[in-house]
């Protein structure tokens, strides 16, 4: 069967199921079905307060994440090779992945203007992802491809280009498409909690304490849009960079 | 000339040579036989500096170049066949040495070839590479005699030291190498 066939289906019959659930509930307010939502989200684009909170949510998760991934590399390379940063760093790591994020959303409330808490906390978020992640693929480099570049005199950017980075490139990748998702929640619930002025989250929380059930879901149903964009878009582009690696 | 002067070396688990005394010529092949376990790699990575001895000297080494032909392939998946050879010196080297091993696709992948072919890279890349000294490490592990015997007639009249770890007298003829038996200058090895 076609792929975009199956795919419809597939869609089609969850649409049907959460119809006949809504049907079954018979309260928009408790459970708004999919013509109601996509109604809502039909009013909800006519508004430019819906594209600004859209851009500047995915500005704010965008920010956080990119840095955490430049950052996250960084210190899983420094940490590979000095012992004692490793030693040093790896508490705080392990630190951060413990943390309840809501922890962490109330805490940075406490030392950051609200409008940056989303990007800081999808940062922490996908930090020690990256950091993890690119250090074990460091640590799972072959000894013997190593041997071999020393005893050829293989150049630290030819051993970077030719040893290192095909081999860390598919735990980069695997990193990068976890921590996508990461980044994406955790941001939006740093909004929920921070509320900064157009954003997502501010209006999901609005649509909560007004009781605009048709609304919630409407935003819901955009951030998993967006959510599913953006992975299909980071695939893509790790994709390209493995197959380029491999030419 | 380099030189072994009471040297002691070995793996934590393992001690290969308790006092080895040698003495390689500066031309010419040497064929290390012997059984398993009595050190022919042990002394192939003595020479190429990735194992130190824990006693005693290896003298006359200096800074050359050595070219090691490891008894894995070594090679990386990612590049091909041509990419591999060159790296470790230019196209036109990598792209001769190829065909002296009778790679004539030089664009496949490791994996696209079989075991025979992808040693045949690693022995171009070892030839490639052009070092002072050339230690090989079964080098013909996987080729078919009528193949060994035109390879060894192509590589056999480079200058310098070449260092051979064997398991057959006739690849030892076919290099015209003279034969150290390590069972005879080594003590059996000990756990």
């Amino acid at each position: 069967m076609n792929k975009y066939l199956r795919n419809g289906l597939i869609g089609a019959f969850w649409l049907l199921v959460w119809w006949g659930a809504a049907q079954a509930v018979g309260l928009p307010l408790l459970l708004p079905g999919p013509w109601d939502t996509l109604s809502a989200l039909f009013q909800q684009m006519k508004h430019i307060a819906f594209w600004q909170s859209t851009g500047l949510t995915l500005i704010r998760v965008g920010a956080g994440y990119l840095m955490a991934v430049g950052i996250g590399v960084v210190m899983a390379v420094i940490c590979h090779f000095v012992p004692l940063m490793d030693a040093l760093f790896s508490p705080v790591r392990s630190v951060i992945k413990a943390t309840p994020v809501s922890s962490f959303i109330i805490l940075v409330l406490l030392w950051i203007q609200k409008g940056r808490v989303p990007a800081f906390i999808s940062f922490l978020m996908v930090l020690p992802i990256v950091w993890t992640e690119v250090q074990a693929g460091l640590g799972a480099v072959d000894q013997q491809l190593l041997e071999m570049g020393k005893m050829y005199r293989l150049k630290w950017l030819q051993k970077a280009r030719y040893i290192y980075l095909p081999s860390v490139l598919p735990h980069f990748a695997a990193a990068c498409t976890t921590g996508l998702g990461f980044a994406w929640k955790s941001g939006i619930a740093a909004e929920v909690i921070a509320l900064p002025l157009l954003s997502v989250g501010k209006n999901l929380y609005d649509a909560k304490i007004y009781l605009e059930s048709a609304n919630l879901f409407a935003w819901t149903f955009t951030v998993i849009l967006l959510s599913m964009a953006l992975e299909a878009v980071l695939k893509r582009l790790m994709a390209r960079l493995k197959g380029g690696k491999a030419a | 000339m380099i030189q072994f002067r009471n040297v002691q070396a070995g793996y934590p688990d393992k001690k290969i040579f308790l006092d080895l005394n040698a003495a390689f010529p500066d031309h010419g092949a040497v064929a290390l036989m012997g059984p398993s376990g009595y050190g022919k790699t042990t002394l192939l990575r003595l020479i190429a500096g990735l194992l130190k001895p824990a006693a005693g000297e290896i003298a006359g080494l200096g800074n050359q170049k050595i070219s090691f032909l490891f008894q894995e392939d070594r090679l990386l998946p990612w590049l091909t066949a041509l990419k591999n050879v060159e790296i470790v010196s230019d196209e036109k080297k990598a792209k001769y040495w190829l065909s002296q091993m009778e790679i004539e696709e030089m664009e496949k992948y490791p994996r696209e070839m079989s075991g025979g072919m992808q040693r045949r890279v690693a022995l171009a890349r070892a030839m490639a590479f052009e070092g002072d000294i050339l230690l090989l490490d079964e080098p013909f592990k996987g080729l078919d005699e009528e193949l060994r015997r035109r390879i060894a007639e192509r590589i056999r009249h480079r200058a310098g030291l070449i260092i051979l770890s064997i398991h057959d007298r006739v690849e030892a003829e076919l290099m015209g190498a003279e034969i150290w038996n390590l069972e005879e200058m080594v003590q059996p090895p000990r756990e």
